[in-house]
């Protein structure tokens, strides 16, 4: 992605973000842009405020000081929510019993915009078709989704994610609760969304052996932006070094 | 089943009855997967006191009812977000209130009659055409705005981060959603009672749920459960002299038991 994605015009902008819950300061001045093409890993300790920083990004908390854009826009303003997709940290953490099926789940982000739902019935399905495809959950289609394991769900929520084909992607946390295995064929699903569907990803994850294979840009948090750059500058960088010595909560898979 | 084709007092009651009866069930599966299906029950006893001063004032009691109903909804909505309280502490203290100041108006306005039994344990086979056309005609709003923002109302119950992360106004739906459930419990009441409408609202979606096994179906089995509790509990109390309200929610009643046998059995091995 390198020169040329640095280049272009940022898909979001985070400019001097402060945040505070009550008297305890979470983020304090964070600034960085986040360019299209980018597998954007925000890393972190825990309580570092990289949920936080999202859900700031979305709109979901009012920054103290400070602001973000969203394609130019300022995220009161921003309106074309179909350009953006998320999966937040808890959604594995779903009702079992919640009586949807795969099929619903998807089509819930698909119709959560159109004030009549259920006209364009046959584009709805293909649309739909084509997200589970991308997952590899198309046989899935009529389940129930507190029938699936915590990966096939996480595949379901991603796929719920990009059904608007958006130009961004968040994931908080998307592995956890999810083995080894399953993680290694759930991380190449995201590089091929990044690199052949063309859609940016922006992950918060623990694990830095994912920034060693598959990110190309990594921010590091600790309520202050510690670094943001290549991935391989901060294998470099002095931010890991202090990260790795400090003890901090992270955990580094071999791959 | 030649009175139900003959007497127009019958007729009245159907027709009132399938369309509340629907608006309940369609409500009562979104209460229920939010957590929140003791709001009906609070929301009743807030209904006692709207119906307590409506007679106490002699306007339509079930106007006066509407509207205490939709300010009281909207009152435990703001308390629960404001206040901190848990679980299902707002409705506590709301419906305790709405019962103190429904005795004490019906005391005053010395109207613990036959008007007021007939509110508190419904009598829908005496319901007037005024009245089911009003019913009739709320109802179908009701079920017309639930289906209009189906998907939405579905989105924010199951994830609600991501739903408003997909631009839904949560906020304004939440206080559609209340809305409509002060609505369909003052309806409710005409069905059931006061004491009983809150099972109209929790038993058909909750039987629905057992065996639903994705939304559509959880939505369209809650509704033929509830509307086939209400024409079963008029033609038992019809023919067999039993009051209509308690007889609608037994049915309901073994509806889910029946539903809930039929889960356990698919599920065994």
């Amino acid at each position: 992605m390198g020169s040329s994605a640095a280049d272009s015009k940022p898909l979001i902008h985070v400019n001097n973000v402060s945040f505070s819950y009550g008297s305890i300061q979470v983020l304090k001045d964070v600034t960085f842009a986040i360019h299209p093409g980018d597998f954007l890993a925000i890393i972190g300790p825990n309580g570092s405020g990289k949920t936080t920083l999202v859900k700031v990004i979305l709109g979901l908390l009012k920054p103290s000081r400070g602001e973000t854009r969203i394609l130019g826009k300022s995220v009161d303003e921003f309106t074309d929510w179909r350009r953006i997709g998320y999966v937040p940290q808890k959604a594995t953490h779903i009702d079992p019993l919640f009586p949807a099926s795969i099929k619903e789940v998807v089509a819930m982000e698909l119709l959560a915009s159109q004030k009549f739902s259920g006209i364009k019935k046959r584009e709805e399905g293909f649309s739909i078709d084509k997200a589970l495809k991308q997952v590899g959950m198309e046989n899935f289609k009529n389940w129930r989704i507190g029938s699936l394991s915590g990966g096939q769900q996480q595949r379901v929520f991603i796929a719920r994610a990009i059904v608007n084909q958006p130009h961004i992607l968040f994931l908080d946390e998307p592995t956890t609760g999810v083995d080894t295995e399953t993680q290694e064929r759930f991380y190449d699903m995201l590089d091929s969304l990044n690199k052949k569907e063309g859609i940016t990803i922006v992950m918060i994850t623990h694990d830095i052996g994912i920034v060693n294979k598959h990110v190309n840009k990594v921010a590091c948090l600790n309520q202050k932006l510690v670094y943001h750059g290549t991935h391989e500058e901060f294998c470099q960088s002095q931010a890991l070094k202090e990260m790795l010595a400090g003890g901090h909560h992270l955990i580094s898979h071999r791959h | 089943m030649d009175a139900f084709f003959t007497y127009g007092f019958l007729q009245r009651a159907l027709l009132a009855g399938v369309f509340i009866a629907v608006a309940c069930a369609l409500l009562g599966v979104f209460l229920i997967l939010r957590r929140d299906s003791m709001i009906g029950h609070g929301l009743a006893h807030i209904t006692f006191a709207g119906v307590a001063l409506g007679l106490f004032l002699k306007i339509i009691p079930l106007g006066v009812a509407l509207v205490v109903a939709v300010v009281a909804a909207l009152g435990i909505m703001k308390l629960k977000e404001k206040a901190g309280l848990y679980g299902d502490t707002a409705i506590a203290i709301f419906s305790s209130m709405g019962l103190a100041v429904g005795i004490v108006l019906a005391t005053l306005a010395q109207s613990f009659n036959v008007d007021l039994f007939s509110y508190l344990f419904g009598d829908i086979l005496a319901i007037e055409t005024s009245e089911v056309w009003l019913s009739v005609a709320l109802a179908a709003v009701v079920v017309f705005v639930v289906i209009l923002h189906y998907h939405r109302f579905m989105y924010m119950t199951f994830d609600r981060e991501a739903a408003k992360v997909s631009g839904i106004k949560v906020g304004h739906l939440d206080v559609l959603l209340t809305i409509l459930t002060a609505v369909t419990v003052v309806l409710g009441m005409k069905v059931v009672g006061i004491l009983l409408v809150s099972a109209l609202v929790v038993i058909p979606a909750a039987a629905g749920l057992q065996l639903a096994s994705n939304f559509k179906k959880a939505i369209i089995l809650s509704s033929l459960i509830a509307v086939g509790s209400v024409l079963l509990g008029l033609f038992l109390a019809y023919y067999l002299d039993f009051p209509a309200s308690g007889t609608i929610v037994i049915l309901s009643f073994l509806f889910f038991i029946l539903f809930f046998l039929l889960k356990k059995v698919r599920r065994s091995p």
